[in-house]
């Protein structure tokens, strides 16, 4: 069976992903990805109920067991600068990033 | 014996009889770790050289200085007559997927190296207040993503204390070897799909996985949101349930610390199994496993090895006075790694989309035209292939076209795990058990490099892991004995939600009833030099 993820598809996925690999490298991980769906498509042939929902997590939460949400109160962070200074580029306390890229609709 | 190889509960003990002072417990601690740690991991650590594989390396970063003026905080408190915590003057390790106040927090990854944490996990921040010494930073793969520990971008990456040349597990697996070499008494692990179990199995220690939702993910770098599970590390199961003590509980942070009372869980610990009803399922004395050519599947039974520890503990349980269900049905077992293939990427997706070079962590030092191409060139650089495979896997499978074929079907095989786990355990149901009685690992401890780099082997790694973290129950993997090699075996106990204090209870029985074991009198080799 030919490879369900080829070049073009792995491209397509790469570049959603907002990823850069290099030709070695994306040689490799498309290989693993191949096979993963080799192991993946075992799924395919359970037998399924058609009315069996899925589970989000398995522990189920109920009203006794489901903490309550805390009041939506806004706090001041107490060293916003401590936070700042980890930032890869700042001038005069914004976050500098390249030019955003956009396209002009007709 | 030195300090460091104390059980933490027995350091507390001498502490609190004035025997011992933090500062010295530390101060044992760190000479060990000079002893049997060799150099850290670091980024770009160049060629693994002769004295790298004498050493353990379970650390990224070490916190010396921190942790002395935490011994000396202890030791004051003791000397002003307060109250100094259950873990007062504890070392501990922390596997780095946490964050901690001040200290790198790099999940083994150069995206996240130069990243220093803005406060403390609720978790490690629980156990400081309890009196725990941390240590460090204990290496792990890269995002929790492995069961090798070889993934790490920090090399050299952790080693097992009991054969050098072979893997101490993952994905906690500095936090293993630092606590099967004495390093630390205590680690806190996470566990995914086995990541705190597996390693404490590869390396001779307990490893307790609690509950979806009994401790808080507040502060842990997220992989599977649905899965992720802080826990123990330790030398003992009375360890094990002292950390938990302080670790467990619910959390305004985190909507998913469930709203359940923390069980007294020391308290428990001596009062047996005399009545209490554990399972043995043939499901988990096989493995299944696809061709890597052709993606059939093959089935084969565990090695004998693997499986007499668990026949073992199952007959001195019943001498003890619990009740042994045999041949109870777990058939969904096998399909924990295929769902796993799925749910655990699409999370792992999700939460690696923030790591962009924007806020914090790495940036390219590229030229770069626009913010995309910033965005490719840093998480290019910054990603290792393992966060690219999940991230990719991921991606594909929740795409439109395939969500219902893959990630919707993978939700729904959840739910027949579950519902292996709720019959077996139904306390109306036909076999009612208290606990399921397993291996933890189809294999002991493999060499460095046999593994690696095939993605698909290392997941089956976790086959008799990950069907509990599906499921969301607690388990506990406990040492019971070596093999021919002389590398850990361990057993696993898989209970009901909330249902710690009995797999702690549990586990303690079996501990004492092979207290006079002989393997019990074995060190780890890195120990014997």
């Amino acid at each position: 069976m030919s490879d369900p993820i080829t070049p073009e598809v792995f491209a397509h996925l790469v570049h959603l992903a907002a990823l850069e690999l290099s030709a070695e490298e994306g040689e490799y991980v498309r290989r693993q990805l191949n096979n993963q769906l080799k192991a993946i498509r075992e799924l395919e042939a359970i037998p399924l109920e058609s009315d069996l929902t899925g589970s989000s997590h398995g522990v189920p939460y109920t009203a006794q067991n489901s903490p309550a949400l805390r009041p939506d109160e806004w706090a001041p962070y107490p060293d916003v600068a401590e936070l700042l200074a980890q930032v890869p580029q700042l001038e005069d306390r914004y976050i500098i990033v390249p030019d955003i890229p956009h396209t002009t609709l007709d | 014996m030195e300090l460091c190889d104390l059980s933490a509960f027995e350091m507390v003990r001498l502490l609190r009889a004035r025997k011992a002072s933090a500062g010295e417990l530390l101060e044992s601690a760190l000479r060990r770790i000079d002893t049997v740690d060799g150099r850290p991991g670091t980024l770009d650590a160049g060629e693994i050289t002769a004295a790298d594989r004498q050493h353990v390396h379970s650390f990224i970063t070490l916190t010396a200085e921190r942790a002395r003026a935490q011994a000396a905080a202890v030791d004051r408190q003791l000397a002003a007559g307060e109250d100094p915590g259950l873990l007062a003057g504890v070392p501990v390790s922390i596997k780095d997927i946490f964050c901690v106040r001040g200290t790198p927090s790099t999940a083994a990854s150069r995206i996240l190296a130069n990243f220093v944490a803005p406060y403390t996990a609720v978790a490690v921040e629980r156990m400081e207040k309890a009196g725990a010494v941390v240590v460090g930073k204990a290496n792990l793969d890269e995002f929790t993503y492995g069961s090798s520990n070889e993934s790490s971008a920090f090399q050299p990456s952790p080693r097992n204390p009991w054969d050098l040349t072979r893997v101490p597990g993952g994905s906690s697996g500095g936090s293993a070897t630092s606590v099967a070499a004495g390093e630390v008494a205590l680690s806190l692990g996470t566990d995914t799909a086995g990541s705190i179990r597996q390693p404490a199995a590869f390396c001779g220690v307990v490893g307790l996985k609690p509950t979806y939702g009994r401790v808080p993910r507040y502060g842990l770098i997220a992989f599977g949101s649905s899965l992720d599970c802080p826990g123990p590390l330790a030398r003992t199961v009375t360890d094990a349930a002292l950390m938990l003590q302080v670790i467990a509980g619910p959390d305004p942070h985190d909507s998913t610390a469930a709203a359940v009372l923390v069980d007294d869980y020391l308290a428990a610990l001596e009062r047996g199994v005399k009545g209490l009803r554990i399972g043995l399922s043939p499901d988990y004395f096989q493995i299944s496993f696809p061709d890597p050519l052709t993606g059939e599947y093959h089935a084969q039974l565990v090695p004998a090895e693997i499986e007499a520890p668990v026949r073992r503990a199952a007959q001195l349980l019943r001498e003890l006075g619990a009740e042994i269900i045999e041949d109870v049905p777990m058939p969904n077992t096998r399909y924990g790694i295929p769902a796993y293939f799925v749910i655990s990427r699409v999370e792992a997706a999700s939460n690696l989309h923030r790591f962009d070079g924007v806020k914090y962590g790495h940036r390219t030092a590229q030229p770069v035209r626009d913010l995309t191409e910033m965005y490719r060139k840093t998480r290019g650089e910054g990603f290792g292939a393992q966060p690219k495979l999940r991230i990719l896997m991921g991606m594909y499978v929740s795409a439109a076209q395939y969500s219902e074929q893959y990630y919707r079907r993978a939700l729904q095989v959840r739910t027949l795990i579950r519902q292996d786990f709720d019959e077996a355990f139904d306390p109306n149901g036909k076999y009612r058990l208290n606990a399921l009685l397993t291996p933890t690992t189809p294999t002991p401890a493999f060499e460095l490099g046999a593994v690696y780099g095939d993605s698909v082997l290392m997941q089956y790694a976790d086959q008799l892991t990950v069907p509990a973290n599906h499921a969301g129950v607690p388990g506990i993997s406990i040492p019971a004995g070596l093999d021919g090699q002389g590398l850990p075996l361990s057993i696993q106990l898989l209970g009901p939600d909330f249902s710690e204090a009995s797999l702690l209870r549990i586990g303690r029985s079996y501990e004492q009833a092979t207290a006079g074991d002989a393997w019990r009198t074995h060190k780890p080799a890195v120990l014997r030099a």
